[in-house]
């Protein structure tokens, strides 16, 4: 700015004055480095030595035979943690449960947010009523609401557990299963909702009418219109559900303690390291864990392009 | 008359579809809600309306120490997190939203690593570090990774906001010959402040929800919060069935989340939208 305006000036004292307002230009850039600095690094410094460092001590503990129960018989085995846990059958089945829910509960809570989305976004009547009560699934504890089924689909307590004949639902894998997703998908579809929702707010009006003028059905406008512009949002609001709902851990913990095969990975980690008190085990099961997310991150990134949120340039001024 | 009918009709369909929505998202909590009022003869009736109302079950649990403990534990861990989260996040969010540095771009990523990061993945190794410094079972302990995992939704919440802020008033204040610290008391921090105390209420909710870290890194009524507590529960004396309890200590945790909602709907949704997309 200060060298557009000398500029206009061409004579040798201007010259001069250019000189030094670059000089006072680079003095405020670095003064503004300085304190951009300064601002971030205790925000920086708090997010990685609470994350970067465990994970690295985790990887260290991964290598070592390491059970609290023994503590004498700590050494250090390479990959051994790694074999033992590959090889189990437990941690496949637990895998293999956990890619069950991510996968259904995200496609479900990918239909019925965008329903909710559009409800909340276009709702005539009671507009604020409606946003009020889904956000009450986003907010509670999600332990509340694990209970709150779990009494409801126990025999003599509950009212539902009678709806599908008799037994208890919760004591059989299948319905076990579905109880859980049926908690999860209750507990995150607002948030799905309300990410969808910012991207609904991103589709023009006039386009839509253009559309209907056009003669295109509902269907035509919803695939051709509205899902094209809403598709950063779409991605993102599925990347963070699907890593969210790949760590499911609370309502499985109340709702089965992981009982008849219906652990996650996070409940199988969890049980061996606080319960089994394994911190070799455990570790590597978390350090796989971390893997197992990382390279679902990253498929959506490269694949789909997802674009993070915030990396663009859009915040400078 | 087709005038009349149309517009009816369509409020009457949006009517429902509401109905639908607040029917799908308040059963489960009038549910554990009903159950909290239930004396321990009907509590397995199954009955959706308590046929017999009794406030036994909340006397019984503020009469623990187990329960009021861990709601001491739950409120001041849950405050103090949110305080130096929002405050962290308030300062690196006003560095993103303003100012040109290098290295912006790497503190925005490592946020969202740490939003997208599996806390399992914490646990193993935060269990062995903080039991040898002995953080373990502590306050500190669990306030750290709530710290931790709130900043970058206290950052993008507040960057978000911090972008639509016109900035430019401070400058036509301090032309109007306020001072710098004039300028931000009197026009920026007003403009600043819903902002801020929205993305407290989003940080606050998450420390409030947290189970897996409050059930690994604590041990006893030292440190552990209400829902760790929750899945301790034997009611009061021992060989009571803890189902009255357990309702009515979740009903209890549950009213802040819904005051929340029904005061600041419009902010946390905005909070929430503005957040995630777009950034």
């Amino acid at each position: 700015m200060t060298t557009a305006e000398t500029a206009e000036k061409p004579t040798t004292h201007s010259v001069r004055a250019q000189r030094k307002a670059k000089a006072r230009i680079s003095e405020g850039k670095r003064q503004e480095r300085k304190l951009g600095w300064l601002l971030c690094a205790p925000a920086a410094f708090v997010m990685l030595a609470v994350t970067a460092y465990p994970i690295l001590y985790s990887v260290w503990l991964s290598f070592q035979r390491f059970d609290l129960k023994f503590p004498d018989q700590r050494e250090f085995i390479g990959l051994g943690n790694y074999w033992t846990v590959l090889s189990n059958d437990y941690w496949w089945t637990a895998f293999g449960i956990t890619m069950l829910i991510t996968v259904v509960t995200v496609a479900v809570e990918l239909v019925l947010g965008m329903a909710l989305a559009w409800i909340m976004f276009r709702t005539l009547v009671g507009r604020g009523l409606v946003r009020t009560a889904a956000l009450i699934p986003y907010g509670i504890v999600t332990v509340v609401a694990a209970f709150s089924w779990r009494f409801a689909w126990t025999p003599e307590t509950g009212y539902l557990a009678g709806v599908f004949g008799e037994g208890a639902p919760l004591t059989e894998r299948a319905s076990s299963l579905a109880i859980i997703m049926l908690a999860e998908i209750w507990k995150t579809t607002p948030f799905m909702a309300l990410l969808l929702m910012a991207g609904l707010a991103l589709v023009p009006d006039d386009l839509l009418k253009a559309a209907s003028m056009d003669g295109a059905t509902g269907w035509q406008r919803f695939t051709k219109v509205m899902l094209p512009v809403m598709k950063p949002a779409i991605l993102v609001a599925l990347l963070f559900r699907t890593l969210d709902a790949f760590r499911v851990f609370d309502n499985i913990y109340v709702l089965t303690a992981g009982a008849n095969n219906t652990s996650s990975v996070s409940m199988l980690a969890y049980n061996n390291l606080i319960r089994g008190l394994n911190l070799g085990i455990g570790s590597t099961m978390s350090v796989l864990i971390f893997i197992a997310v990382a390279i679902i991150a990253f498929i959506f990134v490269k694949l789909f392009g997802t674009a993070a949120p915030g990396s663009e340039e859009g915040g400078r001024r | 008359m087709a005038a009349l009918d149309s517009p009816a009709g369509a409020k009457w369909r949006w009517g429902f579809l509401d109905l639908v929505v607040i029917v799908f998202a308040l059963v489960p909590v009038l549910w554990i809600a009903s159950l909290s009022f239930k004396t321990p003869a009907t509590i397995t009736d199954g009955n959706f309306i308590p046929r017999e109302w009794t406030l036994e079950n909340y006397r019984n649990i503020f009469n623990t120490d187990q329960f009021v403990r861990a709601l001491v534990n739950s409120i001041g861990i849950g405050l103090i997190s949110t305080l130096v989260a929002v405050v962290l996040g308030t300062m690196a969010a006003y560095a993103i939203a303003r100012l040109d540095f290098p290295g912006k771009k790497l503190l925005i990523g490592i946020s969202l690593l740490i939003a997208m990061f599996p806390q399992v993945s914490l646990v193993s190794p935060l269990f062995e570090i903080e039991r040898s410094i002995g953080l373990f079972d502590t306050w500190p302990g669990l306030i750290l990774p709530y710290i931790t995992f709130g900043l970058p939704l206290a950052i993008y919440t507040l960057s978000a906001f911090f972008r639509q802020i016109p900035w430019d008033l401070e400058k036509a204040a301090k032309m109007d010959g306020a001072t710098q610290g004039e300028a931000f008391r009197r026009v920026i921090a007003p403009l600043a402040a819903p902002g801020v105390f929205t993305t407290a209420i989003l940080v606050f909710i998450f420390c409030w929800n947290d189970f897996l870290f409050a059930i690994s890194l604590t041990s006893t009524e030292r440190s552990r919060t209400v829902p760790a507590a929750l899945s301790f529960f034997q009611g009061a004396s021992q060989f009571e069935d803890p189902t009255g309890a357990i309702s009515a200590a979740a009903v209890i945790i549950t009213v802040p989340i819904i005051l929340f909602v029904l005061f600041f709907q419009r902010r946390i949704v905005s909070g929430l939208t503005s957040g995630a997309v777009k950034g």
